[in-house]
């Protein structure tokens, strides 16, 4: 793959360095409603519509703080292995921009949330963790809208739907060394948010958010390098992009013998390279206080162990459990682990089949090529998870050849209708039943005795046009491996 | 009838005897507010319309039998950093001039639904900064006892329309002592309840742990009906508070022996002479009433007035920042950049009060000042509020002068914002402990000039403090003009 990044150091070069990467993620929470206000959070209204005077910070509205987004905060903060503070502040942090109609952003500081967290992730099979620093609420700014307007040229629109959308954000420990490092522990905090259903974490939205503090240094140094905080990684692409990007360039400085200003810069996507924002000097000053429109922030431990006894079993857990409780392989699991619901639909197939690693091909197979054919959503799958397992079980008993079975399933995706319906319906039942298929067997042994004898003198691949016409007689339903099991036992008694 | 004379039991009972209907009385109160506001500015704005339909309202519910509430037919004046829907908040300020809130303030909307008229809104130190009333964008009020001295501030212009007689009752804000100041300077009651007592929803910040609404009136029950209305939970304020809101009429029994009032040495230096006459003279007769005095001491008192001014000035810095030109304040016209509209806005919109006090919270908030000055004044404040704590442990309230000295001339301090900033020694204390305080009249100066006695009690007692003001305006003939 070649990018921006390998023409500013030769690979020989860069072995020579190793990147120190933090991530600062902000998580948009599925809540309802706004964080300090009822307004709904819904997006894609029209500009400037979902708004009050709480989160258009008119003169004298005062911010009351949602219960579920602290409770939704709670829950991800433990996902991520932090320590709960039983009390924390809010704080105000003041600067000004259009699309922030009060003057400050109301996040936390000295006092957050959550903290000492970490996450494991697995990178090439091993597994890898990164420190959590800390998880703070926070609610969102307006968007200004620099574009698309007639007079764009000289005017900036701003809407102020998002204000006060509820914030987490997760700020990491400086554990990360590589940018595919960065994208695996994204990816897994994004699946851990997924789960608890606290955040869709839909990136194209801006439900995710990512920006990363990097410095480099050379192996085998304990001291870190200087950072820069590289901004707008707003896809998994960008920000592997970014990274790559921005360690090269740093150890391109550091190569040519400069030294790395500590700056702000941004991810510009039109050239794939990190352009300065503003540097150390000109960093705002946030001026943090506590809020005193807000009382301190108090999760007792009842209400946290209630929050974490409402939790599901996390990507991890769930991974793990596969493996071992079904027997399934990795790539197996982790196709199959990609979304809570996906798992919970296996699980559920699994269940009603009564044999996991079938049900894993079939939810895998048939059922996602069914729904990506269709271009539906799992949640909307015309079969139902217990249908699915049906489906398997009667495979797995012989009711129906895995060709039937496929067919069954073409028409339960049609349909919703259960297979059982279907088959019966059709009169598609597989013949398992040993008396009826003796009887069958035994017609067409008599119907050919010039096939019966070409066998007895020794041709053996007469067995198989043996089992052709009983498969014929039977209109398909005979179960093959059934028939050839009776043929042989028939042929070689002496005759019947 | 006359409106200048009238309490809220007078109007109770005229409107019960039908001698006039609410509307009678709100016509001749607009009437005479208009006619007499140019002697004072104390009102920015009348708000007929609004005020006669709430009146039309109480005549329809008397009319039907029904009670007409509590505050049934009484104009009420608010000070203008309470918002009123529909009519124009200004906070004195040239930023919020043509300002038309979408929302009523909790404690007005509670004033309405008890019967009151809102009869407009009055003038003030811009976003209720100041003590003198002389830092409104719309002209300084006059005292109405004497028009060329300061009514005092923030609330002047509802301290001056209560003291005129153009409004019956009034709502203030108070921060470091702008309600109480201004009624002593005025000669009316003025009261600031505990921190959390009534809901901040609607009351433009200044400084949002120290704001407090709270009532003016010509007499003690009349400021203790009005909270009576206006307090309680708000589920709109997350500071507000749960506790149940006692009956405060009932408390007023005029039973005051045995009550235990402590006097703090740290308030009765440096006094000038007539105003501390004037409350030492109180404190006697609260004695006579069967008080029992007893000298008590907050020694952090002389820390109160740099505390004060670190939280304050920090929080207004935070709480202004809103006022940038983008939305709905005024908006400088020939800024051409984004920075530039951000500086001209705020730098001509804002007058030199609110920008000293910007600047000062900034600077105190600022990387590498926070620790030596907001987080040092926290620390001071808990030590002030501990300090009375301790205080009442030993004493049920606390008695002092409100400002130590009465109402001063227009222009007299102006150029000295230190020495107009260490005027408010006496009232800040109270809103940095968040307990409840009030000033009532304790009589006048051999110029005629009234001076307020401060009364303060624990946490919610506000029973206490009006079972003493009560007692002792009546023993003293200090209810009314």
């Amino acid at each position: 793959m070649a990018s921006r990044a390998d023409a500013l150091a030769p690979p020989e070069v860069m072995a020579r360095y190793e990147a120190v990467i933090g991530l600062e993620v902000h998580v948009q929470l599925a809540t309802r409603t706004k964080i300090f206000c009822g307004c709904p959070t819904s997006f894609g209204a029209p500009p400037n519509t979902n708004v009050c005077p709480v989160c258009l910070g008119l003169p004298g509205a005062l911010p009351v703080m949602n219960r579920r987004a602290v409770e939704m905060a709670v829950q991800a903060a433990l996902a991520l292995n932090c320590r709960v503070n039983p009390v924390s502040r809010m704080a105000r942090k003041n600067y000004f921009y259009p699309d922030l109609p009060k003057g400050y952003q109301i996040s936390q500081y000295e006092l957050p949330l959550a903290e000492h967290g970490w996450v494991e992730y697995e990178l090439e099979g091993a597994a890898r963790r990164v420190g959590i620093r800390r998880v703070h609420l926070e609610d969102d700014a307006g968007k200004s809208l620099h574009e698309g307007f007639r007079d764009s040229e000289r005017y900036t629109y701003v809407d102020l739907n998002r204000c006060g959308t509820p914030l987490i954000e997760i700020v990491t420990e400086p554990d990360i060394r590589s940018s595919e490092e960065a994208y695996q522990f994204l990816t897994e905090l994004k699946q851990i948010m997924q789960y608890l259903e606290v955040s869709s974490c839909d990136m194209e939205k801006g439900h995710l958010r990512c920006d990363a503090n990097i410095s480099v240094r050379l192996r085998g140094a304990s001291e870190f390098g200087t950072k820069t905080e590289v901004k707008n990684l707003n896809s998994f692409r960008f920000l592997r992009m970014a990274l790559d990007y921005e360690i090269a360039r740093q150890v391109a400085v550091l190569e040519d013998g400069g030294r790395i200003e500590q700056e702000t810069r941004l991810y510009d996507v039109a050239s794939g390279t990190t352009v300065g924002m503003r540097t150390k000097e000109h960093a705002h000053d946030y001026r943090y206080f506590p809020e005193p429109d807000l009382l301190p922030l108090r999760v007792s431990d009842a209400w946290r162990e209630r929050l974490r006894a409402a939790m599901p079993e996390l990507p991890a857990a769930k991974r793990a459990r596969f493996r071992s409780e079904f027997g399934l392989r990795d790539y197996d699991v982790e196709v199959l682990t990609a979304s809570r619901e996906l798992a919970e639909y296996f699980e559920r197939a699994a269940a009603a089949s009564g044999d996991p690693v079938e049900a894993s091909k079939w939810v895998q197979g048939e059922l996602l090529g069914a729904l990506k054919a269709a271009g539906k959503d799992l949640a909307v799958s015309p079969v139902a998870p217990e249908q699915l397992g049906e489906l398997v079980a009667m495979v797995r008993q012989g009711h129906l050849s895995g060709k039937m079975a496929k067919e069954v399933f073409a028409k339960m995706f049609a349909t919703g209708e259960p297979a059982r319906v279907i088959v019966e319906r059709e009169g598609l039942r597989q013949i398992s039943d040993a008396g009826e298929l003796e009887r069958v067997v035994d017609e067409v042994l008599a119907a050919n005795p010039k096939q019966l004898e070409q066998y007895r003198a020794g041709k053996a691949t007469v067995l198989g046009f043996f089992v052709g016409q009983v498969m014929k007689a039977t209109r398909g339903q005979a179960n093959p491996q059934a028939v050839q099991e009776l043929l042989r036992r028939k042929l070689a008694s002496p005759a019947s | 009838m006359d409106v200048a004379r009238l309490t809220i039991d007078q109007i109770r009972e005229d409107l019960a005897r039908r001698r006039y209907s609410a509307v009678e009385l709100v016509e001749e109160a607009l009437r005479f507010a208009e006619a007499e506001n140019p002697r004072t500015n104390a009102y920015l704005h009348l708000c007929p319309e609004r005020a006669l339909a709430a009146a039309a309202r109480v005549d329809e519910r008397l009319e039907r039998g029904e009670d007409p509430g509590p505050l049934a037919g009484v104009p009420v004046a608010v000070k203008d950093v309470i918002l009123t829907k529909g009519v124009r908040t200004t906070c004195g300020s040239r930023l919020l001039a043509q300002y038309i809130p979408p929302y009523d303030a909790t404690a007005v909307a509670r004033l309405e639904a008890a019967g009151a008229a809102i009869l407009g809104k009055t003038n003030c130190d811009e976003f209720a900064m100041g003590s003198s009333n002389e830092n409104s964008a719309f002209g300084p009020v006059r005292n109405p006892v004497d028009p060329e001295r300061v009514p005092g501030g923030s609330s002047g212009g509802s301290a001056a329309a209560v003291a005129q007689g153009t409004a019956v009752a009034a709502l203030g804000s108070d921060t470091g002592g702008s309600i109480r100041q201004p009624a002593s300077f005025c000669g009316v009651v003025g009261v600031t309840p505990t921190y959390g007592r009534v809901s901040r929803y609607g009351l433009t910040a200044f400084a949002s742990s120290l704001d407090h609404i709270g009532p003016l009136a010509r007499n003690v029950r009349d400021a203790a009906r009005l909270l009576q209305a206006i307090a309680g939970r708000d589920p709109m304020d997350a500071t507000s508070a749960f506790a149940p809101v006692p009956d405060y009429l009932a408390a007023m029994d005029g039973n005051v022996r045995g009550i235990r009032i402590g006097l703090p040495r740290e308030y009765y230096r440096d006094l000038a002479s007539e105003t501390g006459t004037l409350v030492e003279r109180g404190v006697r007769l609260l004695e006579r009433l069967g008080c029992r005095l007893e000298e008590i001491s907050l020694p952090t008192t002389d820390y109160a007035i740099a505390c004060y001014y670190i939280i304050c000035t920090a929080e207004a810095s935070s709480n202004l920042a809103r006022y940038d030109g983008v939305r709905y304040t005024w908006r400088a016209p020939q800024a051409e950049t984004l920075a530039e509209m951000y500086r001209e806005t705020r730098g001509q919109g804002f007058g030199a009060e609110c920008k000293r006090r910007i600047m000062l919270g900034t600077y105190v908030l600022s990387a590498g000042y926070y620790d030596a000055y907001y987080l040092k004044a926290q620390k001071v404040r808990r030590l002030i509020a501990r300090d009375f704590e301790e205080a009442f442990r030993r004493v049920d309230a606390i008695v002092t002068p409100v400002s130590p000295f009465p109402a001063f001339k227009l222009g007299e301090k102006i150029d000295d914002p230190l020495e107009m900033y260490l005027s408010d020694i006496f009232t800040i204390t109270g809103d940095l402990a968040g307990i409840p305080c009030m000033s009532v009249p304790c009589g006048r100066t051999a110029q005629g000039l009234p001076v307020g006695m401060q009364i303060l009690a624990r946490h919610f007692d506000e029973p206490c403090m009006f079972r003493i003001a009560e007692a002792f305006e009546r023993a003293g003939g200090f209810g009314g003009n």
